[in-house]
């Protein structure tokens, strides 16, 4: 990698594995339990984060040596809102069913933990171009493991992908459902989303020996 | 050389070799094995795990073999070839060849997909986590054809036996740790994940799945209409079964909850022989009791009268709830699941009285999920460890007062 230096490029690809905000910190899980029983839905809520955290800490870390300490959740609080309503406009202005399926929970981008997270713990202590690193890089490892739930979750749930019908169409009996497959409508109840979410995370830790923890 | 040297010496062979645990398991599931404990404290008792799950299984078998005479009753009842049962628990319409030959057909695929499964999991995650293969799943996998209604697909059941197993046992760490129990776990899969086979008024008797789809083909043919108790007092109509006809079993249901008769001749055989808790059956039974006598009075002081969606279950006779539906079964076969109800007497009794009055509450309130034990069990499931804390913290209190009364 000839444009990031080494320690940069770590601040991007860390938090896409060993160091993952969903699957090792376990944060932002209620967006992914909420919204990834499609896989559109899941890849609009991933770019949405990538942006608002990306610009969110950049903000925040030109910003981070005039934020009096005492106040600074509140100026975090501004800078994540006003990047929210920009999304959330966007959205309705140019996708307004999709806007629809994810209803409140692009306003709820705001309360996301690891979006203050990454203020409070990165962007107050370090410069602009690497707060933008890491904010990319955490928004990705985010958006990662939606992406993944989200692709599960739909093609098990309803047979289909971004709305295309992949297994065959269920009312026709055609493609697998000719043979009787059926869909699981467990895969769309939140539940279940807790159960993939928990799988990756179970995958991962046993593949990681760093990861494991002894009791 | 008989068979029990040559897996002995199979066992040797692969000592310490990632398929070990695999032959140690074949080799005690059939024999007792030579090894004896040496040194150390040990308990010297006839019942080991192996003994316990058999004790269970054999309480099972009445209901398995009832089941299956039963699926070719309501069959044939259904289409009509037969008239419905007119004596008592031994009447000839009901044990004839041909019932027990339908049912054993649909039967025996599910006892076999189901332990397939189940076994081959197990024996999987045994040789990765290098430990000894455990006896757990040989209940699970008795209890879960009796609790599936007769016409499930079998790919069905082992996607759901499969997630049951892992996500409701292997992750927690095998037989002994697990949460929830996995029968029912594989259960609440099926019910959430396939729903159109599993609730309804289509599934509970063989062929009505079957025959409904001809009929919607445009063939002219009568509906088999296999609607349970649960469903017809849900929604408000008249029972089409006598009590003696529910005592017995003689009607639609799960593969194996039909006949509360022998789930209690079952249950009273685990109570015998000590492997079944008492406390949690007969607490169970309470909490029934008393959540269906305060809906009885309920409806009988007026407060919600039959235009409410509601009455239909709220006014049915208390002991009523007792023989319909799963709630025998899983009373007496799932609350008293040893590894995950309650382990001290007290909580005993809190735990199974909360079993028995949620199932009840749930059975009623919740029409679209009528089978109400099976969530109130994995309910209190999850919180026997909180009960059995409070338990052990109470009595700790208590003495902790009587030894500084002593001291003082």
């Amino acid at each position: 990698m000839g444009l990031l230096s080494k320690k940069d490029s770590k601040l991007i690809l860390d938090p896409l594995a060993d160091n993952n905000p969903i699957t090792i910190q376990v944060l932002g899980i209620c967006s992914a339990l909420a919204i990834t029983a499609e896989l559109k839905a899941s890849i609009v809520m991933a770019v949405s984060v990538l942006f608002v955290l990306g610009i969110g800490n950049v903000v925040i870390s030109l910003m981070r040596n005039i934020i009096p300490s005492k106040i600074r959740i509140i100026v975090q609080l501004v800078v994540v809102a006003a990047l929210v309503i920009i999304v959330d406009l966007v959205l309705k202005a140019f996708a307004y069913e999709l806007s629809k399926t994810l209803s409140v929970f692009v306003g709820l981008i705001i309360t996301n933990c690891i979006i203050m997270g990454r203020f409070e713990a990165f962007a107050l202590g370090n410069g602009p171009w690497r707060s933008f690193l890491d904010g990319i890089g955490n928004a990705a490892g985010y958006g990662a493991i939606l992406i993944v739930v989200g692709f599960f979750r739909e093609l098990l749930g309803s047979g289909t992908l971004l709305g295309f019908k992949v297994l065959g169409d269920p009312i026709e009996k055609t493609g697998l459902y000719a043979i009787g497959y059926e869909n699981n409508g467990f895969m769309l109840l939140s539940p279940m989303a807790l159960i993939v979410v928990g799988i990756i995370i179970w995958v991962q830790r046993s593949r990681n020996k760093a990861l494991i923890e002894d009791h | 050389m008989n068979l029990k040297t040559r897996l002995n010496i199979l066992k040797r062979k692969y000592r310490g070799s990632k398929m070990a645990p695999a032959f140690n398991a074949i080799h005690t599931f059939l024999y007792l094995p030579n090894e004896t404990t040496r040194g150390g404290t040990h308990i010297k008792a006839a019942d080991d795990l192996k003994r316990t799950m058999n004790t269970v299984i054999m309480a099972m078998v009445p209901c398995l073999i009832f089941g299956m005479f039963n699926a070719g009753y309501q069959h044939y009842l259904a289409v009509g070839n037969i008239q419905a049962v007119s004596g008592g628990f031994l009447s000839a319409e009901f044990w004839t060849l041909d019932n027990f030959m339908v049912g054993f057909w649909k039967i025996l695929p599910l006892v076999i997909v189901s332990y397939g499964v189940g076994l081959a999991i197990e024996f999987l995650f045994a040789v990765i986590k290098k430990h000894e293969v455990e006896e757990g799943y040989l209940v699970t996998g008795m209890l879960v054809p009796l609790i599936v209604p007769v016409d499930i697909p079998l790919w069905m059941l082992a996607v759901a036996v499969a997630f049951g197993v892992v996500i409701g046992k292997e992750v927690f760490g095998g037989t002994g740790m697990n949460i929830l129990n996995p029968a029912l776990t594989i259960r609440a899969f099926l019910f959430f994940a396939y729903p159109t086979w599993m609730s309804g008024d289509k599934v509970w008797v063989h062929g009505a799945v079957d025959r409904d789809q001809a009929i919607a083909a445009g063939q002219n043919l009568d509906a088999i209409s296999g609607e349970t108790i649960l469903g017809s007092l849900a929604q408000g109509k008249e029972m089409a079964y006598s009590t003696a006809e529910m005592f017995l079993g003689f009607i639609p249901g799960s593969v194996g909850e039909t006949s509360t008769l022998l789930i209690l001749l079952g249950g009273l055989f685990l109570i015998f022989t000590k492997i079944g808790s008492w406390r949690i059956m007969l607490s169970s039974v309470l909490g029934a009791i008393v959540m269906g006598l305060i809906f009885n009075q309920v409806t009988a002081s007026g407060w919600i009268t039959d235009t409410s969606k509601f009455y239909g279950l709220m006014s049915a006779p208390y002991w009523e709830h007792l023989i319909i539906g799963g709630f025998a079964f899983g009373t007496v076969f799932m609350a008293t699941d040893p590894v995950t109800a309650s382990q001290t007497n007290k909580g005993k009794w809190i735990y199974g009285f909360l079993v028995g009055f949620i199932s009840i509450l749930i059975r009623v309130f919740n029409p679209a999920y009528p089978e109400g034990v099976m969530l109130a069990i994995l309910l209190m499931n999850v919180f026997a460890p909180t009960i059995d804390h409070y338990v052990v913290q109470a009595n700790v209190k208590k003495r902790m007062k009587r030894l500084k009364a002593k001291v003082a």
